[in-house]
């Protein structure tokens, strides 16, 4: 069969994409919803990060978040609920050479996926986590979440919620080897891009919970930040983000805040309204697990079979003479 | 008390022969001897290398672990006996075989646990530590004497022996010593060679300090010279050594060098008894060669994590037990819906629940095959001896790579433990998997392009250019769309149910073991092929016409079986589960639940197959069996 002659052209220089070339089926999400938001960002983040799509693998669970993979003309698992985190890691310590990005949901990650969240945090495999935080159940249509603020009225508290809101950032930070923790709104897309990329570009598992809003079933419970850019405040540092002129004259609530900082960051995180908005902890030092168990190294079948031979004579019982022979 | 006195004493108490100058031994065909103490005093270790030295020495071996639930159950306690059971023979071995005829116990409490659950021989001879005698605790002294009293009137042979004292004249902690003692007088007893001896305490404690080799040489020497000077009895078990290399490993080192010669990279697993052994091993080696076993956080992230790895384009492993491969079901369906290969392995323990974790039951056949949710097909093969472990877990990954399917490796306890020389396996290339597919992909490729004849699809790994995919565990179309439309979801469900009919026109019929036609045929899977051949064997040669079959893949079922049913008068399975007996009262026709294995052949063949099994915990013995098939052959005469 003739190869088309694209194929034989030596590549001098890397091919230039579009956002097009990011952009997978029609989002299905209800209009205003926060995931259209981080698509917007990510897909951005793919075509000024320039990566491959080939290379490029969504992980994610089950929910309205977790149908972001559909969405993206990359690789992309959709898997099951809970379970993003554990299949992403197989999918880097398998081959750590792709860009594996996670989105999971607040009831995917802090509820049925909780323990595979602490977990990845601990492992610091090098993924790119956003956390769509909607405060409620979406696709099953209107459940309280474990972020879910108390008293939240829904189909499963019909009187209100009666427990108190988790807090993922809180979390995520008093768990051993966390090494990037971020908060973005979805209401503030230039933000939103800053943040992503910065989670990008950091090595390790780098979480972005993203506060969104919910327009079918919590279409009010962000008014009031949106109303009053004094409830959200900025977090700014040389080491963090260095938001715009122009948005910076928006949101003049502001404080210099030193990533490599985690006291601070867990005072931060503890802070819900206003809500801060930036990079709360980076520690580019934490090693990653891939790392640490020699992820990608080359495998040869000659090691392979050198390997089991090796193996082989710790349990071999030879024919005398042969036992002989060897032992002289 | 001098050694003399101790033996004459232990004469008049058992009834002995006065001791020969010159034993003549007496040749055996198979003897089985087992080894039982506390927990952590060295029994297991005692009896590994006897079986080690009888393999090197020629015999065949069969060894069965015993193995109590807890780390450190109470000392002298009737169900904390630890230790373990070596059948040797002058042929090959293929299982545990029937009760002991020679057991040396560290205490008569471990062995009072044993004479009760019926494991040891009528007349069986009984070596037994002394040192209880002169305990301080009369209630110790008195419990000794009780017992050592009640077993001779029952007939066992007990021959009292002073391990702590002659251990302790060689090393202050007499009770770490013990072992190669009673090593040393087993060599003794059954002849061995004591260089081997010597040879396997290098072996054993070769990473340890020069002095600790020296010492439990010397313990070994010990034991040998007790034995030649102070027993009356002597056997040897002919051998013949192998024209080729031997392998002696258990069941669970077998499929870890499997997983290593299979070409797989990734193994991800949590602890559980009593697979963990196997990753024990290949934590050990598998980085040695490029690849890794990840420790999950729980059950179902090892199941999502070799998931990922396999996605991502080598087909990767993950092995557990019957409550972790319940926790990895919706794993498994995943797997299934999404094509994506993956090879689980189940080490099935006594159930359901927490069950008995160490051991051995063959009740996880119908969830392996049913299980998951949904319609899931999927491949469920079980191994039946130490060699086939190791190479079940080539087959196992060469069918999911081949097919995109979920391939089930059952296993059990008492393979998982037991030891078994096999040939040394001579390494294939073709043994492993390919490199990972990066080609690009010509326009227009769909990732689920099912072929209308066997519903197999080309697989697309990331990193492949034009391939880009979102795989999904909802219902989808050949893009891997998701589809609501109600003859997609059709053209789904039979793509991934005709692979395991492609699959199956691969299969070659299991081969009968005696006629091809008679009374009675026996059928079976997973570990008790040995033991069913070896009772069948025995019936054969009394002249009846008896024969088995072992199924090695269950899902799908070979083509053939059914005709091999119909050439016989009766069939009967034989399995290491629960199946209602129909002496019970209440159990009949209508409401009997068969063993799973009869199920399945009842279902699929219109055959009327009747199930006899055991669950007891305990390898099933060839006596048992024999009893049982020789019922079923005298019903209906």
């Amino acid at each position: 069969m003739a190869t088309p002659l694209s194929q034989c052209i030596i590549k001098l220089h890397e091919e230039q994409h579009n956002l097009e070339d990011y952009q997978g089926g029609v989002p299905r999400w209800c209009s205003g919803c926060g995931d259209n938001a981080i698509l917007a960002a990510v897909q951005r983040l793919c075509r000024d990060e320039n990566l491959a799509p080939e290379r490029t693998v969504f992980v994610s669970g089950i929910g309205c978040s977790s149908r972001f993979p559909h969405y993206m003309k990359t690789y992309g698992f959709h898997g099951i609920h809970g379970r993003a985190f554990p299949i992403a890691e197989g999918v880097k310590m398998a081959r750590p050479d792709l860009h594996v990005f996670v989105n999971t949901g607040d009831g995917d990650c802090c509820s049925i996926g909780a323990a595979h969240w602490i977990h990845a945090l601990r492992y610091n495999m090098n993924l790119t986590v956003i956390l769509h935080d909607n405060h409620v159940y979406g696709l099953t249509k209107k459940q309280a979440s474990p972020t879910s603020p108390a008293g939240l009225k829904s189909n499963t508290t019909p009187r209100g919620s009666v427990l108190e809101a988790l807090n993922p950032l809180t979390v995520t930070l008093g768990v051993q080897n966390v090494s990037f923790v971020a908060q973005a709104v979805d209401w503030i897309p230039e933000l939103m891009y800053d943040i992503v990329s910065r989670a990008f570009h950091h090595r390790g598992f780098s979480f972005i919970r993203v506060i969104q809003r919910c327009p079918e079933f919590l279409p009010k419970m962000f008014e009031p930040w949106l109303h009053d850019p004094g409830k959200t405040l900025l977090l700014t540092h040389p080491n963090g983000l260095q938001p715009s002129l122009d948005l910076g004259r928006i949101y003049k609530n502001q404080r210099q805040h030193d990533p490599l900082d985690i006291h601070r960051a867990r005072e931060i995180a503890s802070e819900e309204d206003p809500i801060p908005v930036g990079i709360l902890y980076q520690n580019p030092e934490v090693p990653c697990y891939e790392d640490l168990r020699g992820a990608g190294k080359p495998r040869t079948t000659e090691g392979v079979r050198r390997g089991l031979e090796a193996e082989f004579d710790k349990f071999t019982i030879w024919p005398e003479d042969e036992g002989r022979s060897r032992a002289a | 008390m001098s050694e003399t006195a101790q033996l004459d004493r232990t004469q008049n108490r058992a009834g002995g022969a006065a001791p020969a100058s010159q034993k003549p031994a007496v040749t055996l065909h198979e003897h089985i001897v087992e080894v039982i103490s506390d927990s952590g005093e060295g029994a297991q270790r005692c009896g590994q290398s006897l079986a080690a030295i009888a393999a090197r020495s020629g015999n065949g071996i069969w060894t069965v672990e015993i193995i109590p639930a807890e780390i450190q159950p109470p000392a002298r306690s009737v169900a904390g006996a630890s230790g373990i059971r070596i059948r040797i023979g002058d042929q090959a071995v293929t299982n545990g075989g029937d009760e002991t005829d020679l057991a040396v116990a560290f205490n008569e409490q471990v062995l009072l646990g044993r004479v009760r659950a019926g494991e040891l021989k009528p007349g069986a001879t009984i070596l037994l530590e002394n040192a209880w005698r002169d305990s301080r605790d009369p209630a110790i002294v008195k419990s000794f004497g009780d017992t050592v009293e009640a077993l001779g009137k029952s007939g066992f042979r007990v021959i009292e022996i002073p391990l702590e004292r002659e251990c302790r004249a060689l090393m202050t902690d007499a009770r770490r010593g013990k072992n190669m003692f009673v090593l040393g007088m087993l060599l003794s007893i059954y002849s061995f060679d004591l260089q081997l001896g010597r040879d396997q305490v290098a072996l054993t404690f070769g990473k340890k300090d020069r002095s600790v080799i020296e010492t439990n040489v010397k313990l070994l020497e010990a034991g040998y010279a007790w034995g030649e000077a102070n027993l009356d009895f002597k056997y040897r078990i002919p051998a013949t050594k192998s024209a080729v290399p031997q392998v002696v490993t258990n069941g669970n080192t077998a499929i870890a060098l499997g997983v290593l010669a299979s070409g797989m990279d990734i193994c991800a697993m949590y602890p559980i008894t009593p697979a963990t052994s196997a990753s024990h091993y290949l934590s050990d080696c598998f980085e040695k060669v490029g690849g890794m076993v990840h420790q999950a956080e729980d059950e179902i992230a090892a199941c999502a994590f070799a998931i990922g790895a396999s996605y991502a384009g080598r087909c990767a492993v993950t092995i557990t037990s019957g409550p972790g491969y319940s926790l990895k079901q919706e794993g498994i369906g995943l797997a299934v819906m999404a094509e994506i290969p993956l090879v689980v392995v189940n080490v099935q323990r006594g159930g359901p629940s927490t069950g008995q974790p160490t051991k051995v039951e063959q009740g996880d056949l119908l969830t392996a095959i049913y299980g998951s949710h949904g319609d899931a097909p999927k491949v469920v093969m079980a191994v039946s001896g130490i060699e086939d472990c190791f190479y079940s877990m080539i087959t196992a990954r060469k069918i999911a790579e081949s097919f995109n399917m979920v391939v089930v490796v059952l296993s059990d306890a008492s393979l998982a433990t037991a030891q078994a020389p096999f040939p040394r396996p001579q390494f294939r290339e073709d043994w492993l998997a390919p490199p990972v597919d990066q080609s690009p992909l010509p326009e227009g490729a769909k990732p689920y392009d099912w072929d209308s004849l066997t519903g197999i699809a080309r697989r697309f790994s990331p990193g492949q250019p034009g391939g880009m995919h979102t795989v999904t565990g909802l219902a989808h179309d050949r893009n891997s769309k998701v589809a609501y439309d109600p003859s997609i979801n059709e053209e789904g469900l039979r793509a991934r149910s005709l692979k395991l009919a492609a699959f199956q026109k691969t299969l070659r019929t299991p081969p009968v073991f005696g006629d091809p036609e008679g009374d009675l045929l026996v059928v079976g899977w997973g570990s008790t092929k040995g033991v069913i051949e070896e009772s069948v064997g025995r019936l054969r040669a009394e002249g009846l016409k008896v024969s088995s079959l072992h199924i090695r893949f269950i899902q799908p079922l070979p083509s053939g079986i059914g005709e091999i049913l119909r050439r016989f008068r009766k069939v009967v399975t034989v399995e290491g589960t629960w199946g209602d007996h129909l002496e019970d009262k209440l159990i009949d026709e209508n409401n009997r639940r068969y063993t799973p294995l009869a199920m399945m052949l009842r279902a699929r063949y219109l055959v009327d197959v009747d199930c006899w099994s055991e669950a007891r915990g305990q390898p099933i013995k060839p006596g048992n069996v024999v009893k049982a098939l020789r019922a079923r052959l005298d019903e209906g005469k």
